[in-house]
């Protein structure tokens, strides 16, 4: 177990400096505190997914009824195209790594802080501008090419709107590579002494492996949106055909960052299921080192598959051929941590918190999505269903039922060491029931509409589809209305929750083993090594030996 | 190992009967449904089995009111892991074994090692994507039919052959918000696809303004048209009968209305068809510009020239939509 031990006072009980004390203000201020950045981008973000839901609502209402009837056809392409950037780009990618590895790090690292504070505080504040820049391209047009934004589509629809989005993304591309900068070197340099890679809990692989893929993909999206604009502003012609520019080129760049993107956004809740299922079944993590691995095996095979998305782009066959066994070899290491998860709860005692049931939808949803994965890597069928709904519905399996519900699984979690207080489990249970069921009304039925052939991104589509996408729309509802019970279960524990004591759930990791919320600078005293951080059902499995570790005698700082 | 053996038999009934796909129009879509059902079989154990132990684990592992203690304490198990590393790995390369086989027998890797080697656009293609919208088109096209292999001075009781050898090449081209397709062995041009059951269709694709892509679920293919760079399908209609062709490549926001048939004939009907077509070539050209503007386009307006120089009597018509209501009502 991991534990720190105070070389003045007591642990974790005392703030040393009380007039630090963080307050709403705090929130709203250039703080360089990792934990107030992290619960910064959490709020923030989740502010944008509330954005991103409502836009989805709306182009499910369009879709209720084949015709076109809620909005004209050019503002429901901006609907999409912007609910698909607001989700990737300002809700699941900065709440994984933004709001998760930078509250959690350092605490589960033993660190004080990030390697780069400032920097840190930095990456944050370019999301609001970024975000609230998007809101408003609908003044002028929104982005109507959708989030791929191809060319030549892109190069002539609604010029100011496409050019707010390149601006917009790469502001948050930008702030992307800054926190995966500070991730690294935190990650790399700032752990506690002692405490080896092989150490570390899964979270911190997890983020190793996606902070890499942001270093290494996120560039060269950003080269493809400048080089877009100048196609757009300038007149020059890399992308453009009537200037002898060649519009898959774009894709290839754009895909070579977008791939990697979805691990950019899973890897995270990979990592934080692999923390939250060990400590509500009490039982080790099945499989350290496989899991940790595979998060790096992901991580590199993630970089060699982007031209899947592109089987129907005239891609030569050797290369279809060569992306579909790479994309197919990435279920090896993702059905590894599956099994794993699986393997943990087997035999454990588990506890069926909120937490816990939003870790077990995801393992259950994900791996729908994981199965549909290996399906649309196989080229003669992903030839069927490539840009139809069936993908449509993949993708959501795997981002919502995968990223969303294991961002909720994580906010359940950590809400009592973030603020101090408990969440309260029966709206817990009313908001991962109606998710659940919400969520498989609204996309399930998208598989068969794909099959049978039903295209995505239209606003009108032909009658005999009307049965299944008003069943999809009603699910939407349900799905729109499961985020009340959490909203309002947030606000009021925060404000006036059980007090949660320092470890609630008698969880092994570091970051239980300092007060809630931690004090400014994480630990009183340095931080030493005990033991490993999945240790549970050793030491007579009593609680009091989790709650109140032995304490060693460290060297003074 | 009773519930593995009820997995195995409802992985194998499901991935038979799942009932997902539309009528399989195509000889292409034959072997893809066999690749989809294997898969389907394959998925549906997975899940079963992944979705059997979390209810199970819910069901039996779960903590006792007041009991504090911990789960046994273990931290893994190599021979499992090496058996669940190696048996998806052996999956895996047996779906791309056999995907990489479907793959070749419809001739995904021919054909594209075939446009890669020609990669020079059709001349016809090349003066057309530089054009900006349809309106030149009906400037450029007249003279590029003349430079099509030079039709046959069709007298009106001469009968149409299918050329000889090889696949029967069609050209099509995409711009918003429709489809153009021109017949070279006849100049022929129409709005819809017509195309004879039982001959391969080499289908060339171009894109006038944006991207598109050429759908034909019945026929599970699909191929983008992309401006300045042509590609191509290769296809055998299987079953007589009209699908629809979709646009599947957002090309703007009239997207979802970019949309046409194509009707296979039997060998005899096509050949009739052609001909007809061949007296009123001219005005086959401004139909298929006039599908140009989705707010004109209706199905009636696009089929009733056909009806009508075909001479198919309604009876016929009822003959050829057994195939659609099929496709609806599955």
């Amino acid at each position: 177990m991991t534990t720190q031990t105070p070389t003045q006072s007591t642990p974790a009980r005392s703030h040393p400096e009380p007039h630090q004390e963080t307050t709403w203000r705090t929130y709203f201020s250039f703080s360089t505190d990792h934990k107030v950045i992290g619960i910064q981008y959490l709020v923030t973000t989740f502010v944008f997914y509330l954005i991103g839901g409502a836009l989805a609502t709306a182009v499910r209402t369009e879709l209720a009824t084949p015709e076109v009837d809620f909005v004209s056809r050019e503002v429901y392409n901006g609907l999409f195209t912007v609910h698909a950037t607001v989700m990737i780009f300002l809700w699941i990618v900065p709440a994984g790594t933004g709001a998760f590895g930078n509250y959690l790090l350092p605490l589960m690292l033993g660190a004080r802080d990030m390697a780069f504070p400032k920097l840190n505080a930095v990456a944050f504040w370019m999301i609001p501008p970024a975000g609230v820049l998007l809101m408003l391209s609908f003044i002028w047009g929104a982005p109507a090419a959708g989030w791929t934004s191809y060319p030549p589509l892109s190069i002539v629809t609604n010029p100011v709107g496409e050019m707010i989005w390149i601006l917009s993304l790469l502001i948050l591309g930008t702030s992307s590579i800054l926190g995966a900068v500070n991730f690294l070197t935190t990650i790399l340099k700032m752990r506690m002494p002692g405490l080896g890679l092989n150490q570390m809990p899964l979270f911190c692989w997890a983020m190793l492996a996606a902070s890499a893929l942001i270093l290494l993909s996120t560039p060269v999206l950003a080269g493809a949106l400048i080089l877009l604009s100048f196609d757009i502003v300038a007149g020059t012609a890399f992308f453009n055909p009537t200037g002898g520019g060649d519009p898959v080129v774009y894709q290839h760049m754009f895909w070579f960052y977008s791939h990697p993107a979805v691990y950019i956004m899973i890897l995270p809740v990979f990592g934080m299921i692999s923390e939250i299922l060990p400590v509500h079944s009490r039982k080790p993590i099945f499989g350290y080192k496989a899991i940790a691995y595979s998060s790096l095996a992901i991580s590199f095979l993630g970089l060699v598959v982007w031209a899947h998305h592109m089987f129907t782009s005239g891609t030569p066959p050797w290369l279809r051929m060569f992306f579909m066994i790479a994309t197919m070899v990435i279920a090896v290491p993702t059905g590894i941590k599956v099994f794993s998860w699986l393997a943990t709860i087997w035999g454990g005692k588990l506890e069926l918190n909120s937490a816990m049931l939003f870790a077990l939808g995801f393992v259950s949803m994900f791996v729908i999505g994981g199965i549909s994965g290996v399906m649309v890597a196989a080229v003669p069928f992903d030839i069927h269903v490539h840009d139809t709904y069936f993908i449509v519905a993949h993708i959501h399996y795997v981002l919502f039922g995968g990223s969303v519900f294991g961002l909720y699984a994580g906010i359940y979690h950590w809400f009592p060491k973030m603020t101090g207080r408990m969440m309260n489990e029966f709206w817990g249970r009313v908001h991962f029931v109606l998710t659940f069921i919400g969520f498989n009304i609204t996309f399930m039925p998208m598989h068969k509409l794909g099959l049978e052939g039903m295209n995505r991104r239209i606003a009108e589509y032909d009658p005999k589809y009307a049965a299944l996408n008003l069943v999809c729309t009603v699910g939407t509802y349900i799905l729109a209305v499961s985020t009340f019970p959490f909203i309002f279960n947030a606000i009021w524990s925060w404000w006036k929750g059980p007090k949660a004591g320092d470890n609630p759930w008698r969880a092994l990791t570091l970051e239980w083993q300092t007060s809630s919320p931690p004090p400014v600078e994480n630990f009183v005293g340095e931080p030493v090594l005990v033991t490993e951080p999945y240790a549970y059902g050793l030491n007579g499995s009593t609680p009091g030996i989790s709650l109140e570790p032995e304490a060693t005698p460290s060297p003074a700082t | 190992m009773l519930a593995g053996i009820a997995l195995t038999l409802v992985s194998l009934w499901y991935g038979q009967n799942h009932g997902l796909m539309p009528l399989e129009g195509s000889e292409e879509s034959l072997p893809i449904d066999s690749l989809f059902n294997l898969m389907m079989t394959i998925g549906t154990g997975l899940f079963l089995l992944v979705q059997g132990v979390i209810v199970v684990a819910v069901l039996r592992f779960r903590r006792r009111q007041g009991d504090l203690a911990d789960g046994p304490y273990i931290e893994g198990n190599i021979p499992l892991e090496i058996l669940w590393t190696a048996i998806p790995a052996v999956i895996v390369m047996i779906l791309a074994v056999y995907s990489f086989e479907v793959y070749r027998q419809i001739g995904g890797l021919g054909a594209m090692d075939h446009a890669m080697a020609h990669a020079q656009p059709q001349p016809q293609m090349a003066r057309l994507a530089g054009a900006a919208i349809a309106a030149p088109l009906a400037e450029a096209s007249p003279t590029s039919l003349a430079d099509a292999p030079s039709p046959e001075p069709v007298l009106s009781d001469a009968t149409y052959q299918l050329p000889g050898d090889g696949p029967y090449e069609i050209q099509a081209l995409g711009l918003q918000y429709a489809w153009i397709f021109t017949y070279p062995d006849t100049g022929v041009v129409t709005g819809e696809l017509h195309v004879p059951v039982g001959r391969e269709v080499l289908l060339k694709i171009n894109a006038q303004d944006v991207l598109h892509a050429f759908w034909v679920p019945e026929y599970r293919l699909k191929q983008d048209a992309i401006p300045g760079r042509p590609t191509e399908i290769r296809f055998t209609p299987r079953t007589a009968g009209e699908y629809p062709v979709i646009c599947a490549e957002l090309c703007g926001p009239y997207h979802g209305a970019m949309k046409t048939r194509v009707i296979a004939h039997s060998p005899q009907e096509f050949a009739a068809w052609m001909q007809e077509q061949q007296v009123a070539s001219a005005s086959g050209l401004e139909q298929a510009i006039a599908t140009a503007d989705p707010a004109q386009r209706s199905v009636e307006q696009i089929l009733a020239p056909h009806i009508e120089s075909l001479g198919i009597s309604p009876e016929v018509l009822q003959q050829l939509h057994p195939p659609m209501v099929h496709a609806h009502a599955s």
